[in-house]
């Protein structure tokens, strides 16, 4: 696009910035990837030769803090709003590293998962338990590239970049995160339900 | 042009790439996210960036272009070489020993290495070509120049489609010359052959290859696919509203979304195989004895993989026709030289087409052992398929029909893409029914149904697209003589090949076979299998006089008026070569539809749509004198 050209001259698309429509349609493909596993998961489960196991304790507490970073997330975006800076550093920095936490955990809840004969490979496995780590698994590589991505933008607030004129990009990292915590969330209440 | 361009007209991102700041491919002008370019001296682009590492979709357009011609000229060696076997099982293919080495011994092709043959030609020419060369190629050429745009949403990000796609094509061919062979379990790769390295060589590190080589692909095309598609929501010029996008763009954005949502399905399955070959899980895999030994995999279910692959796999072959569809209905109204029939009825149908697309994949699995109720649903699924199909079919009939017809070479393919889409769409309703599939499944009447339908006519779109927009690729015009004698060897090779398949496919000919001469039953079909390979090869030889047609005219064709065919959309209104930015000064506002040919009272026989109401009196209808005023 010419510089002196804005997107006022062009015609009206959805009323998103070309970037928000980009991060809307990845969100989708990630979603027919999920759809994929989740719908082989039932496909699978019905028929048959299905090992039941039981879901470690310690992915409800994983969920929670997801689901505070996400909150603490949109805390910081409703303060770019408002202009007021330092509520945005303090409110990133705190969602980035519940969402370390979050992936420390559910590294532990292998762990537990381990612990409690659900196998990813091997002899002893069932894809039941398969399904669990390739779901947490793939979760986990897109939570790291959201996790990228709001050090890119924390890095933009720390240089003033951010504020309530521009808003892009802490919009779209915060609709990002929402989308992977929103995600977490379906995965867990699925196993919760499947298991 | 481009230096004069390059100033003003320059996409910010390729700005970025220069030494500007910020991620942002649109300039700070809703959102003053993005600060200051300004700050950098301009000079001359290195040549690297300008046709290497370019982020100009016309460059990127040419990349998938040319990668994809390659790629077609190896697809179709390797269809000559199991051609020989299957035209001369007992021949002698020792003089092939030169070029094939070790998979020739005793003067015979290696039985492992014809499948590996058929699974690369599989590959190569649904996903390589007719993917990525096809939409890849014409999707970047053509939405921003069609739509009004100075590039694609993120220049960056298409750049990053090609390279995902020239590495996931390195990837590929190199499987094509290690020990083991390339992939060797069909282009559908099904577990449990493709899963178990010791099933067959081509399984070991071939496939490995082919997956990680899919994964790349895979990348590239989301890349690409989201572009496009936000492309065409957000970047339309002033004027051009989705009622008045030519149908190859409405085609291009349908095909992209597609691909957005099928191909995460195909990666997902992907994984999972990954899994099972290299990590210890049994996702696909159960019970299974391979050399007397019992493998520990249990509780895996092979049909999941075909569940997955297809689900992927039927909306691959609309990926793969639609582009080719879009560009035919473009041809066709504009050396027809009038409108496009039924234009809402086409855009109608290329939408009821791409949600049909979704809920037919398990039309490929009849053989399964499906619930037979299950079956008949998706058997009446497919037949409505036929619905919008034929709408397209009677629309391009009729946009023929006493129009002031121009045979250029384009036209010709474009024609002979219908004739070739109906010959094939015809035994597609034949196959679509459950019970005439499960008898002729595995015989040569599907090969001969998917080549008609998806292969040669997507091949002929992509013909027919070369052709037509071959002056503005390279502001030059391709030779129309060699064009008349492409088409011809073409058209009429690939009826001679395919119709006598159908012809042993009902008789029975099984597919698959490396050799079929041990059995009485079809040893009668000798003469014309060999019939069929002198065809194919021929018709595969004919394809040098394109290839042949396309470089010399690169460099010594004729040159190119702005707007050769006197075509009514955006592109032509583009200086003869166009840089980067494509318009010099500002970019046309639209007023009209694209397909406004031969219109009563007009005195030229084309109105582009960048001409207002004001200025054709004499041509407007009533309702458009009311906007004129």
């Amino acid at each position: 696009m010419n510089p002196s050209e804005t997107l006022s001259d062009k015609e009206v698309g959805l009323g998103w910035h070309p970037k928000r429509v980009l991060l809307v349609l990845l969100i989708f493909s990630i979603v027919m990837m999920f759809a994929a596993f989740t719908s082989g998961y039932i496909v699978r489960r019905d028929e048959g030769n299905w090992r039941e196991f039981d879901l470690p304790f310690s992915l409800l507490i994983n969920s929670i803090i997801i689901a505070l970073s996400s909150a603490s997330m949109q805390w910081a975006y409703a303060a770019a709003r408002k202009d007021e800076i330092g509520r945005v550093k303090t409110g990133m920095t705190v969602a980035l590293v519940l969402g370390l936490a979050f992936l420390v955990g559910q590294y532990y809840s292998f762990g537990d998962l381990v612990a409690g004969n659900t196998y990813f490979g091997g002899a002893d496995a069932n894809p039941s338990g398969s399904f669990v780590y390739v779901l947490m698994g793939v979760h986990a590589f897109h939570l790291v590239t959201g996790l990228v991505f709001l050090a890119v933008v924390l890095r933009r607030v720390l240089n003033y970049q951010v504020h309530s004129r521009a808003l892009l990009s802490i919009g779209n990292a915060t609709l990002y995160w929402h989308f992977l915590g929103g995600l977490w969330l379906y995965l867990y209440l699925f196993l919760l339900l499947n298991h | 042009m481009s230096d004069m361009a390059a100033k003003p007209n320059l996409s910010p991102s390729v700005q970025e790439a220069q030494g500007g700041r910020g991620s942002s491919p649109v300039p700070a002008t809703e959102h003053g996210d993005h600060l200051h370019h300004d700050d950098h001296e301009h000079h001359d682009q290195h040549w690297l960036w300008k046709y290497v590492f370019s982020q100009d979709h016309k460059t990127i357009a040419k990349q998938f272009l040319i990668t994809g011609m390659i790629w077609a000229i190896l697809g179709g060696t390797l269809s000559s070489l199991f051609r020989l076997q299957l035209g001369w099982p007992e021949g002698s293919m020792q003089w092939l020993t030169p070029f094939l080495g070790k998979w020739i011994q005793a003067g015979k092709l290696n039985p492992e290495f014809y499948l590996a043959l058929v699974t690369m030609h599989g590959t190569i020419m649904v996903f390589f070509v007719l993917t990525a060369g096809l939409s890849g190629t014409f999707s970047n050429f053509l939405i921003p120049l069609q739509v009004g745009a100075r590039d694609m949403a993120s220049g960056f990000m298409n750049m990053l489609s090609y390279w995902f796609f020239f590495l996931s094509s390195i990837v590929m061919f190199s499987s094509l010359f290690i020990e083991t062979g390339p992939a060797s379990a069909g282009w559908t790769i099904y577990p449990p052959l493709s899963a178990l390295p010791q099933s067959i060589p081509g399984s070991g590190a071939g496939m490995t290859l082919w997956l990680v080589s899919m994964a790349l692909f895979i990348v590239s095309q989301l890349l690409g696919g989201v572009n496009y598609v936000t492309t065409v929501i957000n970047m339309r010029t002033r004027g051009m509203s989705m009622s008045k996008l030519p149908l190859t763009i409405w085609a291009f954005f349908l095909t992209a979304i597609l691909g957005i949502l099928s191909f995460p399905v195909l990666f997902s399955a992907a994984l999972l195989l990954i899994f099972d070959r290299s990590f210890g899980t049994s996702f696909f895999l159960s019970d299974i004895y391979i050399a007397g030994q019992a493998l520990s995999n249990q509780g895996g279910s092979p049909v999941l993989f075909q569940h997955l692959f297809w689900f992927l796999g039927h909306p691959e072959v609309y990926i793969v026709i639609m582009p080719a569809m879009g560009m035919v209905s473009e041809v066709l109204a504009t050396n027809a030289r009038k409108p496009i029939f039924g234009y809402r009825a086409m855009i109608g149908s290329l939408i009821g087409i791409s949600l049909l697309s979704f809920v037919v994949w398990a039309h490929h699995m009849f053989v399964t052992g499906m619930n037979p109720f299950l079956g008949s649903v998706f058997m009446f699924l497919t037949l409505i398929i036929a619905v919008p199909s034929g709408v397209k079919v009677f629309n391009w009939l009729a946009t023929l029909w006493r129009g002031n017809i121009r045979f250029t070479a384009a036209m010709l393919f474009s024609i002979g893409f219908v004739s070739l889409f109906i010959a094939g769409g015809l035994t597609g309703i034949i196959l679509g029914n459950a019970t005439l599939d499960i008898q002729m499944h595995n015989t040569y009447f599907v090969v001969a149904h998917f080549h008609l339908v998806m292969g040669s006519s997507a091949f002929f779109g992509l013909f027919a697209g070369v052709y037509h927009w071959f002056p503005k690729m390279f502001g030059r015009m391709m030779d129309e003589k060699l064009g008349y004698i492409h088409f011809w060897l073409t058209f009429v090779g690939v009826y001679l090949v395919f119709m006598p398949m159908h012809y042993v496919g009902i008789a029975g000919f099984p597919r698959r076979y490396y050799a079929w001469t041990g059995f009485d039953a079809f040893s009668q079909f000798a003469d014309l299998n060999k019939f069929i390979s002198i065809a194919a090869i021929l018709a595969f030889f004919g394809q040098f006089i394109f290839i042949f047609n396309f470089f010399y005219s690169i460099f010594r064709g004729r040159r190119a008026t702005q707007n050769p065919w006197n075509s009514t959309t955006l592109e032509w209104t583009t200086p003869v070569n166009p840089g980067h930015g494509n318009w010099p000064g500002e970019i046309p506002a639209v007023y009209r539809w694209p397909y406004d040919y031969s219109k009563p009272g007009s005195e030229v026989d084309f109105i582009p749509q960048n001409v207002p109401y004001s200025k054709t009196q004499s041509s407007n209808l009533p309702y458009e004198q009311d906007m004129a005023e």
